[in-house]
């Protein structure tokens, strides 16, 4: 049985390639048909936030490529709310469908995946 | 146990050379490398043009002589590599570029070699991730 993966992304979309790169393994790793999750934790759920004009900074919409998660097979999307409400983010206006977890159920989200990789 | 590595941080971070030290340990305590992967900075440890003082501790020239001696497969994200102007010959021909400064035993390739490795490997051991 495959091993699955779990892709922590805690970079801003404006913060580098981190954010582009992090979601870059979850998409390869979805186009192999691998058990994938990913978790927006800390600034990473910057991604997430609606109403983002990257262009203003050259910069492409990652928000697009986000959305492309679901159809590449990786349907397990989560964020951390402490991270949200730090950032005053609203869980229900956010720009993709996840999962919204507290503190003690991040702990047993990465207890169940066999490995993490944090960007 | 089997092994898959991956380096995230630029030659000169403390992870990096981590990174190698951990590598090294693997392999002394007789376990397997399945592979080492470098990603975002990390392709930067691949680069044969980076340049260390005398009295500090050349991690890209280690991490080379540690793969060939090794027979290691050592692969560079390709994507992350082209972005930050690491290129072997066939690259840098391709998008004329004046110089490469990558070259075996490096191999420049995607990202399914990380998953594959991720795969085949009993424990994936990541270093330099933000």
């Amino acid at each position: 049985m495959a091993k699955s993966l779990l892709i922590i992304s805690r970079q801003a979309p404006w913060a580098g390639p981190s954010a582009r790169e992090a979601l870059d393994i979850a998409l390869a790793g979805g186009a192999f048909d691998l058990p994938l999750g990913m978790l927006f934790l800390d600034d990473g759920v910057f991604q997430l936030a609606p109403g983002q004009q990257p262009a203003q900074l050259q910069q492409k919409n990652l928000a697009a490529n986000l959305q492309a998660l679901p159809m590449f097979g990786v349907e397990e999307l989560f964020a951390a709310r402490t991270s949200l409400h730090e950032r005053g983010l609203c869980a229900e206006q956010l720009s993709l469908p996840v999962e919204v977890l507290d503190d003690g159920a991040l702990a047993a989200l990465i207890d169940r995946f066999d490995q993490v990789v944090t960007l | 146990m089997k092994f898959a590595i991956a380096v995230f941080s630029p030659a000169h971070a403390p992870s990096s050379r981590r990174a190698l030290l951990f590598a090294q340990a693997v392999l002394a305590g007789g376990h397997e490398i399945v592979r080492l992967f470098f990603y975002q900075d990390g392709v930067h440890n691949a680069s044969s043009n980076v340049v260390t003082p005398q009295d500090e501790l050349d991690v890209p020239a280690q991490w080379r002589t540690f793969v060939s001696e090794q027979q290691l497969d050592g692969v560079v994200c390709i994507a992350a590599a082209l972005r930050r102007g690491v290129l072997n010959a066939e690259e840098a021909q391709r998008y004329q570029r004046q110089a490469a400064n990558l070259s075996a035993p490096w191999e420049l390739s995607g990202l399914g070699q990380l998953h594959e490795a991720a795969q085949t490997a009993d424990r994936l051991v990541c270093f330099g991730g933000d």
